[in-house]
């Protein structure tokens, strides 16, 4: 069912080797067109899990392009090679002991003090965040902003491959935003309130006995729920 | 980039009903009835004598409607049984009855179907139906079957084995390592690869004063046909708050107030709304969580790209650990282990019934290899999910998911004169059947430039319904794959059609993750039962923290003061020889590992 029938054939280059591909491809599909058959560089296939950090150029342009190859579509004369494990510096923590400031991210990270603003990280960011803003906030101590503008990071780890600061900013975001779920953030009344039920039996007896229930009386206290859905 | 100009005609279809569609929504919640031909109503019940009107039908009714005798003060013209049946389940298409669920599912879902499946030969479920793709891995040899290994000498000698580092996995691997085990969590790709970083629509769990445990236990019985084992649907749903509180303890960002109240939502079958969210990004966000907080620990050693091709049985017959495959240099390492948990997740990459997957490209089923090899037993593998809403353009996007979220947020299906068909809160199965049968029965759907059948999802609505911004807030991922291709999902609506989305079956466990073979645990999707024949949304990322937590317990508990007798592969050999006898003539091997796409374009 595929479009291989009336796409048009480009031909683009896997770490310098020449193969044609229908144009419509992803990158990924076109390196599996190609013959190859993935170990590493290959995930969710969808553009949410960050395996698949691409950086290409292509011919006659300076410009060293990057992308995620499950969501990028080949183009001609692409020189393309997957960077599908990158280094990282990774601080380790007890995160119910660290304090939500800025201290406790630039103890664990001296590093992000050597941020110079250069912006790469947010040029390269497949996601189109502003990471450069979120490394600025997460440097004042503003864990909230580091979390909102961090929030959809996939941890690709493209960022940290062109920091000349030689930040690895993904695990900075984790820790601030973790920070911030963790301490910042006011406990859910309900919920606490509701485990504390359970933990003292509440619902043990009503759940043994729908166990051990008759499929009637199952189908009748189950159109009764329905019956009473809670609305929109 | 974008959709072509002929979709683009039909996209304005839909929405040039949008706002018909979104006020019947919207209007008022009771239906007063004054039936005009023979008077007014004296009783409530007297509706089940209005042709047509059913008990079922009255029952799923009667909390809507007031009788009234004054004419004039109705706002329904109740003379026939179709005008009410319009406007039951107010605001909505109507809901289906059980019945009706029934006819449709029989009529269009993958499941009952004739083609596509077989009894198995080999093993425990011998003579059970299961998809052809599946029983293609059961036949088949062992990677081991000629390979001369030294079992002897173990590379690793730890308490807990945790093979699988998805969410269920990485769970199981912390709650063991807090429990005082030695871990070793190995996994085939990278730590975190796994459906679980696909799941986007959220987590149910009942912490709100309108619902409770028991509630959630009925959508979930219900939902699955009342097929599940309801002991594995009573620690899922009264574990779900507990796991929701340890989840955002360890650093979850989970939708809530400035108060602290949770956001939830409705997803299809839900009676109360119990979906916790975090963005579209909810089990990346719990992926990513539990990543890190096994890296903040040097006890729990991870070892990727070695996935196990089998585990260990010593001569006690009890599960002592596994043999694993570095994909990188071929070499394979002996792990033993005191207990092990299996935690490989789901069967989507065999591509049963030549349907497109959301799933991972590691979910190839190995763990229902590995564990039926040594005797435990399948349930419900007759039985996939079919997601509603898989992406139906644009061609590179084919079968991704596209959240139920979307349509808890207020987003309806539309068929191709614009027209909403089901009410787009069905359960899983039931919903996708009704999406099939507009396609393939009523001729409704739309066709693709590539030949592939769709129905619109009416993105759009959401902002009307929840106002501006609602998309690229509660759904930024969804909004930014569109955007990629030139689709702004907050202004156009999306073309789908169901993937194959979930194994609700998988090996057989008891409530505490044991299964038949002392040692050897289960969790998550490689696990069944719990669902029945259909899991609800937002039951998954439930499922494997709770039977991960409860798998690290098992495991640890095992391990302490277990002994580790002499390994052994006889029950391969056994295996082997079974094949054989069932006159199994074959050069597959099994588990797969990985799909291969090569030279392909699909």
């Amino acid at each position: 069912m595929g479009e291989e029938g009336k796409a048009r054939m480009i031909d683009i280059y896997i770490m310098g080797k020449k193969y044609q591909v229908p144009e419509t491809l992803t990158i990924l599909k076109a390196i599996e067109y190609s013959g190859y058959q993935f170990i590493r560089g290959c995930g969710c296939r969808g553009g949410i899990c960050g395996a698949c950090g691409t950086v290409y150029r292509t011919a006659g342009d300076y410009k060293l392009k990057s992308g995620l190859a499950c969501q990028t579509v080949v183009e001609p004369e692409m020189y393309l090679a997957q960077i599908p494990f990158y280094p990282a510096n990774k601080a380790t923590y007890d995160i119910e002991k660290l304090e939500p400031t800025a201290e406790a991210l630039i103890e664990r990270y001296p590093e992000l003090l050597r941020c110079m603003g250069c912006n790469a990280c947010s040029k390269v960011c497949p996601q189109d965040l502003e990471v450069m803003e979120y490394m600025s906030a997460a440097m004042k101590g503003e864990l909230e902003r580091v979390a909102e503008l961090s929030f959809e990071c996939l941890m690709c780890g493209l960022c940290a491959s062109r920091c000349p600061g030689e930040n690895v900013q993904y695990n900075i975001g984790i820790l601030a935003r973790r920070l911030y779920a963790r301490h910042m953030r006011p406990k859910a009344p309900d919920l606490t309130a509701r485990v504390e039920e359970i933990k003292n039996g509440r619902y043990d007896e009503e759940l043994a006995h729908l166990i051990q229930a008759k499929d009637e009386e199952l189908t009748r206290r189950y159109k009764e729920t329905q019956a009473d859905r809670e609305p929109d | 980039m974008g959709y072509t100009p002929e979709l683009k005609e039909l996209a304005e279809k839909v929405a040039a009903t949008r706002e018909k569609r979104i006020a019947k929504r919207l209007a008022p919640k009771r239906i007063v009835a004054y039936r005009e031909d023979k008077g007014p109503f004296r009783d409530i019940r007297d509706l089940t004598r209005v042709p047509g009107i059913d008990a079922e039908i009255f029952e799923a009714i009667k909390g809507q409607v007031s009788l009234t005798d004054e004419p004039g003060k109705t706002n329904v013209n109740t003379a026939d049984a179709q005008e009410l049946e319009k406007l039951d389940g107010i605001g909505y298409f109507k809901p289906m009855t059980m019945a009706e669920r029934e006819r449709v599912l029989k009529k269009f879902h993958p499941d009952y179907k004739d083609t596509g499946m077989r009894p198995l030969v080999v093993g425990v479920n011998r003579g059970e139906r299961v998809p052809d793709e599946f029983a293609d891995l059961i036949e088949a040899h062992s990677l081991l079957a000629d390979a001369q290994i030294e079992l002897g000498k173990p590379n690793y000698d730890v308490d807990v084995l945790v093979i699988g580092a998805g969410g269920a996995g990485a769970s199981a691997a912390l709650i063991a390592q807090e429990e005082g085990a030695k871990v070793l969590l190995v996994t085939k790709l990278r730590h975190g690869d796994s459906n679980t970083v696909m799941a986007e629509g959220g987590i149910q769990a009942a912490d709100k004063p309108q619902d409770n445990p028991v509630i959630h236990f009925l959508d979930v019985v219900g939902g699955g046909h009342f097929s599940n084992d309801r002991e594995l649907v009573a620690a899922l749903t009264n574990d779900a708050p507990m796991v929701i509180e340890w989840l955002e303890r360890l650093g979850v960002m989970f939708g809530k107030d400035a108060e602290g109240v949770m956001y939830t939502l409705h997803g299809g079958g839900t009676s109360r709304k119990r979906m916790h969210s975090a963005g579209d990004m909810t089990g990346a966000e719990i992926m990513r969580v539990l990543r890190d907080e096994i890296r903040n620990r040097p006890q729990i050693e991870v070892v990727e790209f070695s996935p196990v091709v089998e585990l260990l049985l010593d001569d006690a017959g009890h599960c002592g650990g596994a043999v694993m495959k570095n994909m990188e240099t071929g070499d394979f390492k002996i792990v033993r282990a005191k207990s092990t948990v299996i935690a490989t997740g789901g069967i989507g990459r065999l591509h049963i019934q030549g349907f497109p997957t959301t799933n991972h490209y590691g979910a190839t089923a190995d763990g229902l290899i590995l564990g039926y090899r040594v005797g435990v037993g399948l349930r419900f593998m007759d039985s996939i999910q079919y997601h509603p809403t898989g992406a139906a353009y644009p061609e590179q996007n084919i079968g991704l998911l596209i959240t139920e979220k979307v349509r808890g947020l207020g987003a309806e299906p539309v068929n191709r004169d614009g027209e909403d068909f089901v009410f787009p809160k069905e359960p899983r199965d039931v919903e996708s059947s009704a999406l099939m049968r507009e396609c393939l029965e009523r001729g409704k759907g739309v066709l693709t430039p590539t030949g592939r059948h769709g129905v619109w999802l009416d993105s759009p609505m959401i902002e009307i319904i929840q106002g501006p911004g609602t998309i690229q807030h509660e759904l930024p991922a969804k909004y930014k794959q569109f955007m990629r291709h030139g689709i702004d999902i907050s202004k156009e609506p999306m073309l789908v059609y169901p993937t194959l989305h979930y194994q609700n079956g998988g090996l057989a466990i008891k409530p505490d993750t044991s299964t038949q073979i002392p040692g050897l645990f289960a969790a998550g999707e490689v696990a069944g039962g719990i669902h029945g024949r259909n899991r609800l949304m937002g039951n998954s990322l439930l499922d494997i923290t709770v039977f991960g937590r409860r798998a690290g317990i098992a495991a640890a508990k095992f391990a302490r003061g277990a002994e580790v007798g002499e390994l052994t592969l006889a029950h391969v050999e056994r295996y082997e020889r079974e094949l054989k006898e069932a006159g199994v003539e074959t050069d597959r091997t099994s588990p797969m590992i990985l799909p291969d796409y090569r030279y392909k374009t699909g």
